[in-house]
């Protein structure tokens, strides 16, 4: 079994819309939505839904009014403004659960143990099916934390489904950035594959997400979306890309039909025959080649 | 105009054109006058300084404060392990070891330690660089160090380093979780951008969810737009969000961005749209 994680660092280069023809064309694939705050790959691969469960990431306080003797302990001990004075009022002291970092020191040092401090619910993970095969996707609640855990908790989720199926590959959709939930989609990975875009800021961030691969010493493929909006920009990104030791398996023209797919709630490859869908088709093909030379190599 | 406004650009999607709109929106804010600062909040992957070109004149290094034990008064007790909800302090066979990456800095550890044996040091994880891009705008933006997982106090900092002119633009990174509440956070007014397609409109559904769950006033920007894809303008419509423009899809644009150039300087026509949005922003978020 193959997991191959798809990143971005910058968003919008066309994560979700590739990894909806990757598990088209990837035989016997189970597929994680990993962008769990912004999560958009269900809209195409239409799952059907067969577990839900709720998903606690951090516990979160909460003053007790009939206890609290406003002493303001909390209050001074909190680094992260989430204790809100409220003048004239009984109690005095309220806690924002938004900016509630969830470190429980309120709670712990309340000399009148007033604080409850109890798992909250941060969002909802599920377990599908699709035409495709099983999906593990996910909803953070809005304005939460630990999209990290969450992010860990789907791959975990699609890594025992995989197994248990014996299915070939996982596809994971990552988020984008550089921060807490991509490192939690990258670390453990097999493979990594970059989309980006030939654009200034695309080059910019390839640079900090290329890095971060390298950290984190992880194999990694660069394919390059709507090359064609600026060819001398995708020569240089290319460039960028092969001295950094990463692999280029292939470019995606810029085509109005992507936007079309989506409409339609197809993968791109199964809308249209157009040369984009060859594109893709190519980009699947030469970095599943590309990955069966790594794995020979590994073995020898 | 109120005395002072901050305005946040956020997006469910990436690649929606927040950058795009913040910093000609910051442009055409200094251009009719306005004591105006830019702060890039998207720390993971800033791309402001593409845009706006400033000129660095300070930089600062952004800690956070984490924990350092002195063994020799540590009687290995286990408390620290036991009140810190993030792993970033454990206690396995009589020794603690610390996580520095895994620590929020809340200072629980050092509190609860009996023997004092805990004390805290700063630990940077990223930085944040201010400069001037000319007549009336300031820039500050933070960069996170490749390989941190925590980005919210570096995006505090940025807004406390930049704050105190007249207008403040915050660009904010996308999605809805916790490093777009650090930017957005206490803001005046946030202007959502999204594209019509079916992933814009449903990640700006969740953008909405979220500015709606933190009380901002808002208003939405259809960014590439085309007149038969009416998705996001059906969402707005059904819901009583106001849409403030529609950008529409122009090759120009893109092109212009591809070479990090704003529409707003570069391309016929943008300057009178982009000084609109500006006074009408003002105009919503003054009420």
């Amino acid at each position: 079994m193959i997991e191959i994680t798809v990143i971005s660092g910058k968003g919008g280069t066309g994560k979700t819309s590739l990894v909806a023809s990757l598990a088209s064309l990837a035989p016997k694939p189970a597929v994680a939505d990993c962008d769990v705050d912004a999560a958009d790959l269900h809209l195409v691969l239409d799952p059907q839904i067969k577990e839900s469960h709720d998903f606690s990431g951090g516990k979160l306080a909460e003053i007790i009014p009939a206890r609290c003797n406003s002493c303001g302990k909390c209050y001074e001990l909190c680094r992260f403004g989430a204790v809100i004075k409220n003048e004239n009022e009984k109690p005095a002291y309220t806690i924002d659960p938004i900016s509630c970092e969830g470190c429980g020191v309120c709670s712990y040092f309340c000399p009148e143990k007033a604080i409850a401090f109890e798992p909250a619910i941060n969002g909802q993970w599920y377990i599908s099916d699709t035409r495709y095969g099983p999906m593990v996707h996910a909803k953070l609640g809005i304005a939460e934390e630990n999209s990290g855990k969450l992010v860990a908790l789907v791959r975990d989720q699609a890594k025992k489904i995989a197994e248990n199926k014996n299915l070939s590959y996982i596809i994971v959709d990552g988020p984008p950035g550089i921060g807490c939930p991509v490192i939690a989609s990258v670390t453990g990975t097999d493979y990594v594959l970059i989309v980006t875009e030939p654009t200034l800021s695309g080059e910019h961030d390839l640079e900090r997400v290329m890095e971060l691969v390298n950290y984190f010493k992880i194999p990694a493929f660069l394919c390059l979306n709507k090359h064609d909006i600026n060819p001398t920009m995708s020569d240089k990104i290319e460039n960028l890309a092969r001295n950094a030791g990463i692999k280029v398996v292939g470019r995606i023209r810029y085509d109005r039909a992507v936007t079309e797919a989506q409409i339609k709630k197809l993968p791109l490859v199964e809308f249209t025959d157009a040369p984009v869908a060859t594109d893709l088709k190519n980009v699947w093909n030469t970095l599943i080649q590309e990955i069966n030379s790594l794995q020979k190599g590994s073995h020898n | 105009m109120k005395q002072k406004l901050t305005i946040a650009v956020a997006s469910g999607k990436g690649g929606t054109g927040k950058t795009t709109v913040s910093a000609s929106l910051a442009c055409a804010a200094a251009d009719t006058g306005h004591k105006t600062a830019y702060m890039d909040c998207d720390v993971e992957e800033p791309n402001g300084h593409l845009f706006l070109k400033p000129t660095i004149n300070y930089r600062h290094m952004v800690g956070i404060p984490v924990p350092v034990v002195d063994q020799d008064k540590c009687t290995a007790c286990g408390l620290c392990g036991e009140i810190c909800q993030f792993s970033a302090i454990v206690c396995v066979n009589k020794n603690v070891l610390t996580f520095d990456k895994m620590c929020h800095g809340c200072g629980g550890c050092s509190l609860v330690c009996p023997t004092e044996a805990i004390t805290e040091h700063s630990r940077n994880f990223g930085v944040v660089e201010t400069g001037d891009c000319g007549n009336n705008l300031k820039f500050c933006h933070g960069k996170l160090d490749v390989g941190e997982i925590h980005s919210p106090p570096l995006i505090e900092a940025v807004r406390e380093t930049a704050q105190g002119e007249d207008l403040s633009i915050v660009d904010a990174s996308p999605g809805t979780s916790c490093p777009v509440v650090a930017a957005i956070k206490g803001v005046d007014y946030v202007l959502l951008v999204t594209e019509p397609t079916p992933f814009g409109v449903n990640d700006l559904e969740i953008a909405v969810d979220m500015v709606k769950e933190l009380g901002i006033p808002h208003g939405v920007v259809i960014n590439r737009s085309v007149p038969e894809h009416t998705l996001a303008r059906d969402f707005c419509r059904d819901n009583n969000i106001k849409i403030l423009v529609e950008i529409p899809d122009d090759r120009r644009v893109a092109e212009a961005y591809s070479k990090g150039e704003l529409p707003y300087k570069g391309v016929e026509g943008y300057r009178e749209l982009f000084k609109e949005l500006i006074d009408t922003i003002i105009e919503e978020a003054g009420r």
